[in-house]
């Protein structure tokens, strides 16, 4: 039975993924936020940080960046799916739930690592002073593949806990918020300790710093928290995220699917057209 | 597996309650194998509540009710696999084409096959039933409203069920299409043996469709029965009109005859313009939710 959750689930996530690199408003979305990356480090490639030049600084962060907007991906596809009746479909189906758990992170993640490969493709021929090589690969899979695990079931639950589009809109601004404080465009050390501290509680910061671990040349160091990569304390953070979403998403989605039926989803739709109506 | 005529859907004494709003009161109703029931009502008569603790979304406040032998409520996996469900109204999967998410959504089945049962069923014949094959290739968001439910009535299908739930399934349709459904769910329940429950508010699709009508009002069943039983039920609903001495009359007798003939005793050729209009199941139907609505208040 459980090869065939893993079938479905496998061929739904890749049917959406196939859908989403097919059509003109998706797929503009997956080069419109690379693009501007790319421009913005054109803008600041020149810069300099201590000896290294901040293009190559940004990049790395840059990565980890939107590694982590898989919250972001993972909560707006929930709430949507849940808004039209999508789960509601996988709750009528048997090992509808898992299936469709698997397909979303499959879609999530390959579209973000589509949106990765986007961005790095162009971006490592302007910017100066990375260090990419065959040992940069091993680390950046690690804190990628740890990262997803740390941001995707989170984003699971947070799209649980929002019954419509616009309320989900709302985490958005606290995301944005926690990238501004997490050392993507420049060093962390220049911002203020506490702000120090506040971003070091979420895996923005240590997806960027790993993979500024993976990407820069050893010298890089200096501009970090401690002159260290901290690959230990990299580790601890994501895999306490990736323990706490592991932990909380079955039970939030669980019980999120256990409210839903066609009246509810036809109730929020009826609340939702007098809204815009 | 079901015995051919065993007991499919079995609710008894089944009660909803929202904070202190009773929307069901005593729900009792049983559904052979086979049998294709209707459970007509007017909007608010609690026809979808009952439907949705039926297919376990809903968990209900009190009473039994037990669907191919299990609870809904803690039904597994292989107990859903051999439901089909149609709601109300559906607009999931609309980046999904028809033929690949039909085909998609039948792969969830395919373990639940039995002797007897090949599940599921296959993707182009299904659109074939269903009249959507020119369709197959469209986008489900592109599809008409009409389209769109038929595609709805063939995921319900997808896997073969054995008991199917239809909400308000013909909403949309026009009489063509309408047509078609009705004969698609006659079928199934003459070849397949799958037990349908359907809720309407269309009693021409009632009487047209099942083999038994419930009829629900307020939360309660008032009247079980065959079309024709249920307009035998009400005699006394045939309608007399009749004008005497320029002022109109109206009056419902159980004996429409007799009472014609008492009339003309009495009055004799005072009586002018008489109507008698014999009961019919629509007649019945008002009367009957009227009633309930009066013993209500």
């Amino acid at each position: 039975m459980n090869a065939t959750v893993l079938r479905a689930g496998w061929s739904r996530g890749l049917i959406e993924l196939r859908q989403s690199f097919t059509n003109g408003a998706e797929l503009f979305s997956h080069f419109l936020w690379p693009a501007l990356m790319v421009a913005t480090l054109f803008f600041i490639r020149d810069l300099p940080v201590g000896a290294l030049l901040l293009g190559a600084v940004a990049l790395p962060g840059i990565l980890g960046m939107n590694a982590a907007t898989g919250v972001i991906g993972m909560s707006q596809q929930l709430t949507a799916d849940r808004e039209d009746g999508t789960l509601l479909r996988a709750k009528a189906t048997p090992h509808g739930m898992p299936a469709y758990l698997i397909g979303k992170v499959i879609t999530v993640s390959g579209g973000l690592l589509a949106d990765l490969a986007i961005f790095l493709v162009p971006a490592v021929l302007l910017v100066e002073g990375l260090r990419i090589g065959p040992q940069s690969w091993p680390g950046l899979a690690w804190v990628l593949a740890l990262g997803l695990v740390a941001t995707l079931p989170i984003g699971a639950v947070l799209g649980s806990m929002f019954t419509t589009a616009r309320a989900q809109g709302l985490v958005q601004l606290p995301f944005l918020a926690v990238i501004g404080i997490s050392g993507i465009f420049y060093p962390i050390t220049v911002l203020p300790e506490w702000l120090q501290w506040i971003a070091q509680i979420f895996p923005i910061y240590w997806m960027g710093l790993g993979m500024r671990s993976a990407l820069l040349p050893d010298a890089a160091v200096v501009v970090e928290i401690g002159e260290s990569w901290r690959h230990l304390e990299t580790a601890g953070v994501l895999g306490a995220w990736a323990l706490l979403g592991l932990l909380m998403a079955p039970v939030v989605l669980r019980r999120m699917a256990r409210g839903e039926s066609g009246s509810t989803v036809a109730a929020r739709r009826e609340r939702a057209l007098q809204r815009t109506g | 597996m079901t015995k051919s005529n065993g007991i499919v859907l079995d609710v008894d004494g089944l009660r909803m309650r929202y904070g202190s709003l009773d929307v069901l009161h005593d729900v009792t109703f049983q559904a052979r194998h086979g049998e294709v029931l209707a459970l007509l009502g007017p909007n608010g008569a609690g026809k979808t509540t009952t439907i949705e603790i039926l297919e376990g979304f809903r968990v209900r406040s009190q009473g039994r009710v037990s669907v191919l032998g299990a609870d809904p409520a803690h039904g597994d996996e292989q107990w859903r696999a051999r439901l089909g469900i149609v709601l109300q109204s559906w607009r999931d999967h609309g980046k999904w084409r028809v033929r690949e998410f039909l085909a998609h959504l039948g792969t969830y089945y395919a373990p639940y096959a039995v002797p007897g049962i090949s599940r599921p069923w296959d993707p182009d014949e299904l659109i074939e039933r269903v009249g959507l094959t020119e369709h197959a290739g469209k986008k489900l968001k592109t599809l008409s409203g009409g389209q769109r439910r038929r595609l709805d009535v063939a995921i319900g299908l997808v896997g073969r069920p054995e008991v199917l739930f239809l909400d308000e399934p013909t909403t949309g349709f026009d009489p063509q299409a309408r047509s078609d459904f009705h004969a698609l769910v006659r079928d199934l329940a003459d070849a397949r043996e799958t037990t349908v429950l359907l809720t309407t508010h269309d009693l021409d699709e009632a009487e047209k469709l099942a083999d038994r009508i419930l009829v629900l009002n307020g939360g309660r069943i008032v009247a079980d029965g065959t079309a024709a039983e249920l307009a035998r039920r009400i005699v006394g609903e045939d309608e007399v009109r009749w004008v005497r001495d320029g002022r109109r009359y109206v009056e419902r007798t159980p004996d429409s005859t007799t009472f014609a003939r008492e009339l003309f005793a009495r009055y004799g050729d005072d009586v002018r313009e008489l109507e008698v209009h014999r009961a019919s199941l629509e007649q019945t139907y008002l009367a009957l939710v009227r009633e309930a609505e009066e013993v209500a208040r």
